[in-house]
């Protein structure tokens, strides 16, 4: 796999591994069948992002989005980490092969699924207004990324 | 850093006798064997020679043997070639759901042609079921193609036993061998096989040499159009270094093959006895028994493959895995789904190949790191968490 020296870097030493306990927000998205789950763990102090932590079962690609992904959203407030796109994420590690793009993709879904479930825990926005924030995708089948 | 090599199914180091004896085709005797003068005539002689070094491990006749550019063309060759010669007596194929993208892809290349393939399950350790097989069998079948030994979990099929079954019912049986030539012996007599694959750079030969076997008077179609090369079934100037190549390098895979076998097995056995010592949660793939002596293919739960070969490769470890991360489809390998993988231990698989240049030592230092590697992928990973807490068995 042709890996930027980045990317290798990520999976090789990668950022911010592990858990929270009692997160304020978890966000898990993705599933062993596409062989790629990513759980997300934030830690959410007025509107801002203190800590982010993840789990990742995936190839290198899945990995090194994961901890790239909790460096750029720490410290920053829910509004701009909801702002994130993939296209910054894949950036951010001086790009990605064509077939791992949907990594990326899966990095930005965790971060939306995770901040909707600080949302749900809040308990002031209904569920139709979190989907909206959040540009949550529908769970109900399994696709795989493309 | 030093670098391990344990990916010998995918292809092999070229010995150095082989390759010795190759180069004075490139640059001395370079003549096409197709000309008169005595240029053309020495490498006439020594494609000729290849073919009875091939023949003879084989127990054929020189003449049944077909030089190519490789097993996927062998396996092109012979399936296309027979079907399009034989349609007249039926258009139905028999195959496995096991078999190398060579045979499967030609298949379904064959169906959009108007014939009918069966593709055949296989039991938990991929064994061809056998029940299955033979009731498949109808008037209209005219060609069996099974895979001699798997390439990713290297089980070696009951090919005596379909051989016969094809012979009795007259049905014409081609098996790829590509993995099983240079790891044990065959005897296309004794087995009752009509056709057969082979691929030099799997034995320690170059890539690009191949090899196939037709039994004399089965009749099948030219496949590459041109001149006469190969009695007049694939035309194109010999390969004249791979052919020579081929033939040295089979010579020396079976000059002490016994002894070749009890190498890789030892490796094997060791590898997988300190593998399930020392690692919780894994699960072999493939026949114990009815096994390639090199293979070694483990699943290691709640990791992906992709990871695991990435960590690997900064050892200086190469191994392959059966992950669809590594193979540029969103499936992991169709061998590992058809022996009843979940998908997520199919994600996890690592093959390891051993091979005649590897050692004790090297199989230490594999385990050492697998030890290490495995560990630090399944505390990054999700299902290894839910696993501890419970929520998964």
């Amino acid at each position: 796999m042709n890996y930027s020296e980045k990317v290798i870097d990520h999976y090789t030493n990668p950022r911010n591994v592990g858990n929270i306990k009692n997160a304020s927000a978890v966000g898990e998205v993705g599933n062993a069948i596409c062989g790629d789950i990513m759980k997300m763990y934030l830690e959410i102090e007025n509107n801002i992002i203190k800590d982010a932590k993840f789990k990742t079962f995936g190839c290198g690609a899945a990995i090194a989005t994961s901890s790239i992904a909790t460096e750029m959203i720490k410290g920053k407030t829910i509004e701009e980490a909801l702002a994130l796109t993939n296209k910054e994420v894949v950036n951010a590690l001086d790009g990605l092969p064509a077939i791992k793009l949907h990594c990326s993709v899966l990095a930005e879904e965790a971060i939306h699924e995770a901040i909707a479930d600080y949302y749900r825990k809040d308990g002031k926005m209904s569920e139709e207004e979190i989907i909206k924030k959040c540009n949550l995708k529908a769970e109900n089948f399994i696709h795989c990324h493309e | 850093m030093k670098s391990i090599y344990v990916d010998n199914a995918a292809t092999t180091k070229v010995d150095e006798e082989v390759l010795t004896e190759m180069i004075p085709y490139f640059s001395e005797n370079y003549g096409n064997p197709s000309s008169i003068y005595s240029l053309g005539k020495e490498n006439k002689k020594a494609v000729e020679l290849a073919r009875e070094q091939v023949a003879k491990v084989l127990n054929a006749n020189p003449e049944e043997i077909y030089f190519t550019s490789g097993g996927s063309e062998s396996d092109n060759m012979a399936l296309k070639g027979i079907a399009f010669a034989n349609k007249h007596r039926g258009n139905h194929i028999i195959t496995s759901k096991i078999e190398h993208p060579a045979i499967l892809d030609t298949c379904k290349f064959l169906e959009k042609q108007g014939f009918e393939v069966s593709y055949i399950d296989v039991d938990e350790n991929g064994i061809l079921k056998l029940d299955d097989f033979k009731k498949e069998i109808k008037d209209t079948t005219i060609l069996i193609s099974i895979i001699f030994a798997n390439n990713e979990i290297g089980t070696i099929e009951p090919i005596k036993e379909i051989g016969k079954i094809a012979r009795e019912n007259k049905i014409i049986f081609h098996t790829d061998a590509v993995q099983a030539i240079g790891n044990m012996n065959i005897d296309v007599q004794e087995l009752n096989i009509d056709s057969l694959s082979l691929s030099a750079h799997k034995f320690h030969g170059p890539k690009g040499s191949g090899a196939l076997y037709v039994r004399k008077g089965i009749k099948f179609e030219k496949f590459i159009n041109g001149g006469h090369q190969e009695k007049n079934k694939r035309a194109g100037t010999e390969n004249v270094a791979g052919i020579v190549g081929l033939g040295k390098a089979i010579e020396i895979a079976y000059k002490d093959i016994e002894k070749h076998n009890e190498h890789l097995l030892s490796l094997r056995n060791y590898y997988f006895e300190e593998v399930l010592a020392k690692i919780p949660y894994i699960k072999i793939n493939g026949d114990l028994k009815n096994r390639l002596p090199g293979n070694a293919n483990v699943s290691f739960r709640f990791i992906e493959g992709e990871g695991l070969l990435l960590n690997l490769d900064l050892k200086g470890i190469y191994a392959s895995s059966g992950s669809a991360c590594t193979s540029g489809s969103l499936d992991p390998s169709h061998v590992l789904l058809a022996i009843g993988l979940t998908h997520e231990i199919a994600h996890g698989s690592l093959r390891v190949t051993f091979g005649k240049y590897n050692s004790k030592d090297e199989v230490d230092f594999i385990i050492d790191s697998l030890v290490e590697i495995v560990d630090k992928l399944r505390n990054m990973s999700p299902l290894y968490e839910d696993f501890l807490e419970g929520e998964i068995k």
